[in-house]
């Protein structure tokens, strides 16, 4: 069987139910950033196959270097961000960080 | 008019003036030990990023960077939309004690950046400018929340956003990815000429917009991507929850624009867009108009704390800016975005007020408020009273004019739900905006409460926001004459 676009795309929506399956689920906030990462990197493996099998050309490969550059700021202000909650909370639980309701 | 990378740059003024600002900014942080010269310098960086912005208008429409980036009146607008709101919140910033008792160098950079961020996103024309603009908007816009450094709130508002902007810019570019699979390219005209052949399959294409709407809605605030606005709202420092509600809300509406406009419509006759055929969007945009501004006021009944009865406010609002676009013409787009201008000088205008009481009081409750006019404060008093009259869209302020063109627009294309939907909301929100005016005039002060007291400085901007207010209620045609 040779392997097409179907199977990467498939592996490509497992991996973002994944992803969004553990930020609605986890309470840590490093799981739940984990969670954006595999988001994230389920889009760069529909990018790099569609633009190896359909498009063509590589402003989908470029893309998807982007994307990981991308992720990258984002885990460093991410993590900045729970070190700050650890600092003032004492965990990375997110749900002890209430101070903000109703 | 496509032009390349070096032919670009002299149309590339204003951008080059702000990330040399940035720059400087950044340099002059190191040497500086009165900080409030940096604010007065990106204050004038601003201003002369804008007097450039204003050099390009009028000019016939193109597309620079290789197709990249686009320039017309329409990104023209928005630049200068996000430069008035990230001069009017230094402005603001400047007369905050808040924000002057932390690292003001890095706040100003970052400010800027992130309005540097909201150019790109009005003028961009490729789904991957599209998304460095919105992540750039998004990343610098975590770091401003929760700059209040040891403050629980502003630490706890900076998570929350961080996970809600990821999650929803990572289902925006896993749509995208899809659109890209059915178009072969990232271009908005390419994905356009692609579309319009009508090979792709509709439901697809359908899914792929909603992951993508959900992108850009976390940026706009509309329901049911509005979660986290009102708790980043509440724990932000002041200045910047002001920077958010207008200039994100702003930047998000211009980039739904753009992606609607060129990608996956066409200009038809007598000025209507055509939509790609199989997906009904004025329905789906209807529905989710009337949702957002109706829960927005509602949640806005009860609130106790101002910044975050703002927050359902501003949720509201989008609800109503999204009314402009539902009616899918070009007079529901000048509607809207007269409408966002009026909302950017009422808005930042109730903000200020909320700066200048917390500068005395340090609160934010609407108890706080209790008296406050007859406090030493009748003026901001007043001008509170007319921003939030104004936000209810009451005559002969601003935002009547502004609703009022928005329900023309609507009724005019027969959008009747719609329109009697809006209005009713609007009734409800007098409600809420009353209440706090009533505090304000209406329930004595104790003797405990702290007189409030302006500077020069937080009078002045008072005082050009308010009069800005009435001065469009009664005299809009110039504002209105400049859209065309």
């Amino acid at each position: 069987m040779a392997i097409g676009l179907t199977h990467y795309l498939v592996i490509g929506a497992i991996l973002f139910s994944l992803g969004l399956y553990s930020v609605l689920t986890r309470r840590n906030a490093i799981s739940i950033l984990m969670g954006v990462e595999l988001i994230l990197n389920s889009s760069n493996i529909n990018y790099v196959a569609f633009s190896h099998f359909s498009s063509g050309n590589v402003e989908g490969q470029v893309y998807a270097i982007f994307v990981i550059m991308l992720a990258a700021a984002e885990a460093a202000v991410g993590l900045a961000i729970v070190l700050a909650i650890f600092q003032i909370f004492h965990t990375i639980d997110v749900e002890a960080a209430e101070t903000l309701k109703e | 008019m496509d032009l390349g990378n070096l032919e670009s740059l002299k149309f590339f003024y204003p951008e080059i003036v702000l990330s040399g600002t940035i720059l400087l900014l950044i340099l002059f942080d190191l040497f500086i030990r009165n900080k409030r010269w940096l604010g007065l310098m990106a204050f004038l960086g601003c201003i002369l990023s804008l007097v450039t912005t204003f050099q390009l208008y009028g000019m016939s429409p193109g597309w620079l960077f290789h197709h990249m980036i686009i320039l017309d009146n329409f990104s023209l607008f928005f630049k200068v939309v996000s430069l008035l709101a990230a001069l009017l919140v230094v402005w603001m910033s400047l007369g905050c004690r808040e924000i002057r008792e932390i690292h003001q160098g890095e706040y100003y950079t970052i400010l800027l950046t992130s309005a540097l961020g909201m150019f790109f996103m009005a003028s961009s024309s490729n789904l991957l400018m599209a998304y460095l603009s919105l992540e750039l908007v998004s990343i610098t816009s975590y770091i401003l929340t929760g700059f209040l450094p040891h403050n629980r709130r502003s630490t706890e508002a900076a998570l929350k956003y961080l996970i809600y902007g990821g999650v929803a810019s990572g289902t925006m570019i896993y749509g995208m990815s899809w659109i890209f699979g059915m178009t072969g390219s990232l271009d908005y005209a390419r994905i356009s000429e692609a579309l319009f052949q009508g090979q792709t399959n509709h439901l697809a294409l359908f899914m792929a917009f909603i992951f993508i709407l959900a992108g850009f809605g976390y940026k706009i605030v509309f329901v049911p991507f509005h979660m986290w606005s009102p708790d980043v709202y509440q724990g932000a420092p002041t200045p910047i929850t002001a920077f958010l509600s207008v200039g994100s809300n702003a930047a998000g509406t211009a980039i739904l624009m753009r992606f609607f406009f060129p990608a996956v419509s066409r200009l038809g006759e007598g000025g209507d867009w055509l939509f790609i055929s199989g997906v009904e969007w004025p329905h789906f945009l209807l529905m989710v108009s009337m949702v957002t501004m109706t829960l927005g006021n509602l949640c806005a009944l009860n609130q106790q704390n101002l910044k975050r009865l703002l927050a359902y406010s501003g949720i509201a609002h989008a609800g109503y800016i999204l009314m402009g676009l539902v009616v899918l013409n070009n007079d529901g787009l000048k509607a809207m975005l007269f409408y966002i201008v009026v909302y950017l000088i009422m808005n930042l205008g109730a903000f200020l007020v909320v700066v200048i009481v917390a500068n005395e009081t340090g609160k934010e409750e609407i108890g706080d408020y209790r008296g406050l006019a007859w406090r030493g404060a009748a003026i901001p008093a007043v001008c509170m009273a007319i921003f939030l009259f104004s936000l209810t869209g009451l005559p002969p302020l601003a935002g009547f004019v502004g609703k009022f063109f928005l329900f023309a627009a609507v009724i005019k294309q027969g959008f009747y739900l719609l329109a009697v939907v809006g209005i009713i909301n609007s009734v409800i929100s007098l409600y809420y905006y009353a209440g706090v005016v009533k505090t304000m005039f209406l329930d004595f002060p104790e003797p405990t409460d702290p007189q409030v007291t302006m500077t020069a400085n937080t009078s002045a901007l008072l005082g050009v926001l308010s009069t800005l207010t009435v001065l469009f209620g009664i005299y809009w045609g110039p504002l209105v004459h400049s859209l065309h």
